[in-house]
């Protein structure tokens, strides 16, 4: 599904990824895990093409077409999804407004009329339950005076009204307590299907007790240093990184 | 002083009513007695009077084009008033005056009536009147009064639309609208300003004074939605009695030019001013808006939200005066005024302005000039939604902002419509510089 080889971007001039290779196959969760600054959040903006985030070398295929040749917007409406680490805040867009234009893009680009904004409403508000957000921010201005659980839920609002083919999850764990983490668990889990991936870029270990990953890989360096299964996020949680990055070095 | 006005002055005289002569005569010697503004004179430094002396050196009167001024009016559930031209229009307005307020045109008025007028009529733009005051004092040609009763509480907005229809000769509209709110009335009063596409060149001078007495609550909006040739100076002055509230919302679309003035009183202790406005030049269009609190009373509020999306060519002005007066202690004064440019070659000038001379009192304010966030743009684009889609989108919602704030849902909703409209008819207006 995604195959990322030899990644080498830069932000401002300075080099983040520095020859990263990464196969997703359709059905696979992979745990992205590394110190601070190794890049792991760089890899998920280069992959939604974030302005500022250049690639300098190598390749990145999503379902059989060149990344990096597409706008953003194309490749979201391919069903690459990011969840964002900071939610950006847009006051004066409702977010049921901005739900249904992102459904009814991707709806435009399998040949569908827009949704009917009666079902739409009724859709988003279920949905609002399963990720245990008050349906009343459906009405609030995108992210607008949202908390950072409320941000993180409404991300994976996001994902699961628009069910991406590939789920990226930026520190999506990060800053929330532990009945929200559970309430992305439960969301991300009942997306996990044999046509679909995931890819978590996580610092902690915490999240993986609650998804369960196939892969697990340590970023460090802007490259992927090792990669296994759930038993190394354990062994990073016992031993922290610094281990591995002498190795590396 | 300038004589491009010497006709529209002569013919108001000739058919204003009597009670009436003497204001207008005084108004007119003011006039004489003034200087046209120029780039030097500081409230006109960013606004050229060029295009208004060069169209209206020989400007007509408005014949009434009742058939067909080629607008279609919005039909809101209020008591609308409709002028074309300058001239009343009894076909498209209502004659079910509501309870509890009494509408009177000028030229109608009994004697008693005409005594009221007189007794308000300048109270809030005082006798120290900017040049352009002057002259709707002196030509005013077409007024009206709208008097609130003591304690009604007016439901149905009361909707005064004046029409700018197509004619091949320029002409120039003197009007003045006068509302008095009595003692703990409520009341909203729509001020539109409308205008058919095509030849019309039209020069609209409007004053209105709002007189708000004790208690006393007003929903005001002016919209000034007319085409890009129609001219237009005006001018609101509110004056705030004791614990009176004023909402007071403004629209402008561009045009050649349009000059807009709002100047609130503050003369009651614990009266309040919530003063919000959009403005969307293009093309070669200016917009100009100057608005001044002045905090004479003390415990008094205000709050002002103005935005605009300036493209092409165009140019905005805004102009932000809080004035603090010494005996008004325990004011509460906010102003923000943030600017989206879409164009490179688009201008604002923004200037809060403050003079404080009271010290117990907290006043805030704040002025951008910016482009469409990246990182906005980036997010919505991430969800799917096109460039153009999410420029659309982040636009709108920059105005919606501050539309949201209007309490009158029907307008709220038919000015979103008209926004939606407009920016889907325009892709300057939504451009993001690069």
């Amino acid at each position: 599904m995604l195959k990322v080889e030899n990644l080498h971007a830069s932000v401002d001039g300075t080099d983040i990824l520095k020859g990263l290779n990464l196969t997703v196959n359709a059905g696979e969760v992979h745990a992205i895990m590394g110190p601070n600054g190794s890049g792991k959040s760089t890899l998920g903006h280069v992959l939604a093409g974030r302005p500022g985030y250049n690639v300098t070398a190598g390749t990145a295929t999503f379902l059989g077409q060149d990344l990096f040749a597409l706008e953003t917007e194309e490749r979201a409406r391919l069903g690459l999804f990011l969840a964002f680490q900071y939610p950006v805040e847009i006051p004066g867009v409702s977010n049921m407004e901005f739900l249904k234009a992102a459904v009814d893009a991707q709806r435009e680009q399998r040949g569908e009329k827009p949704i009917d904004a009666v079902s739409f409403m009724k859709t988003a508000r279920e949905t609002c339950k399963v990720v245990d957000l008050d349906p009343m921010f459906l009405k609030r201005g995108v992210n607008e005076g949202f908390s950072g659980g409320e941000k993180k839920r409404n991300e994976l609002l996001q994902m699961m009204l628009l069910q991406p083919t590939l789920g990226i999850l930026d520190e999506t764990d990060s800053g929330l307590d532990i009945d929200a983490l559970q309430v992305v668990a439960r969301g991300v889990n009942s997306m996990r299907s044999p046509d679909r991936a995931f890819v978590m870029v996580t610092h902690y270990q915490r999240l993986l007790d609650f998804i369960e990953p196939d892969f697990v890989h340590v970023l460090a360096g802007g490259r992927i240093v090792r990669s296994g299964d759930k038993a190394l996020a354990l062994e990073l949680e016992a031993r922290g990184y610094a281990w591995l990055e002498e190795e590396v070095a | 002083m300038p004589d491009f006005m010497e006709q529209p002055l002569e013919r108001a005289a000739a058919i204003a009513p009597p009670w009436l002569q003497d204001y207008m005569r005084a108004g007119r010697v003011r006039w004489e007695a003034s200087s046209m503004p120029t780039r030097k004179t500081e409230q006109w430094r960013y606004t050229s009077l060029q295009s208004l002396q060069s169209a209206y050196a020989a400007a007509g009167d408005g014949a009434v084009v009742l058939a067909d001024a080629g607008i279609d009016l919005p039909r809101f559930d209020a008591y609308r008033m409709v002028f074309i031209n300058g001239h009343f229009s009894p076909a498209h307005s209502d004659s079910d005056v509501p309870a509890g307020v009494s509408i009177v045109r000028f030229a109608d008025a009994d004697a008693t009536q005409a005594e009221q007028i007189r007794r308000y009529l300048g109270t809030a733009v005082g006798s120290d009147q900017p040049l352009f005051t002057a002259l709707n004092d002196a030509a005013m040609a077409e007024g009206v009064f709208l008097d609130i009763e003591p304690r009604a509480r007016i439901e149905r907005p009361l909707h005064v639309v004046w029409v700018s229809g197509n004619q091949s000769e320029a002409f120039s509209i003197n009007q003045r609208l006068l509302v008095h709110c009595g003692e703990s009335s409520s009341a909203s009063v729509i001020e539109h300003f409308a205008g058919a596409r095509g030849e019309q060149q039209s020069f609209t001078n409007g004053v209105t004074e709002l007189l708000l007495e004790t208690d006393a609550s007003l929903n005001h909006y002016r919209l000034h939605l007319e085409e890009a040739d129609a001219l237009h100076i005006g001018r609101v002055h509110a004056r705030l009695d004791t614990r009176a509230t004023l909402n007071t919302f403004h629209m402008a679309l561009g045009s050649v030019l349009k000059r807009i003035d709002l100047v609130v009183d503050f003369i009651g202790q614990g009266s309040h001013c919530e003063a919000n406005g959009v403005y969307l030049p293009r093309g070669n269009e200016h917009v100009d808006y100057h608005t001044c609190m002045e905090h004479r009373a003390p415990s008094c509020t205000s709050s002002e939200t103005f935005r605009g999306i300036v493209g092409g060519e165009a140019t905005a002005v805004f102009n932000g005066r809080i004035h603090i007066h010494p005996d008004a202690q325990k004011t509460k004064a906010e102003l923000s005024n943030r600017n989206l440019l879409t164009s490179n070659r688009a201008e604002v000038n923004t200037k809060p302005e403050l003079e404080i001379y009271a010290d117990d009192v907290q006043c805030a304010h704040g002025a951008t000039v910016a482009q469409l966030d990246d990182m906005s743009l980036h997010y919505l684009r991430s969800r799917g939604l096109s460039r153009a889609d999410a420029q659309m989108m982040l636009s709108t919602g920059f105005i919606n902002e501050v539309i949201d704030s209007i309490q009158c849902e029907v307008l709220r909703d038919y000015l979103q419509a008209l926004l939606s409209q407009r920016f889907a008819q325009d892709p300057a207006m939504l451009g993001n510089v690069s």
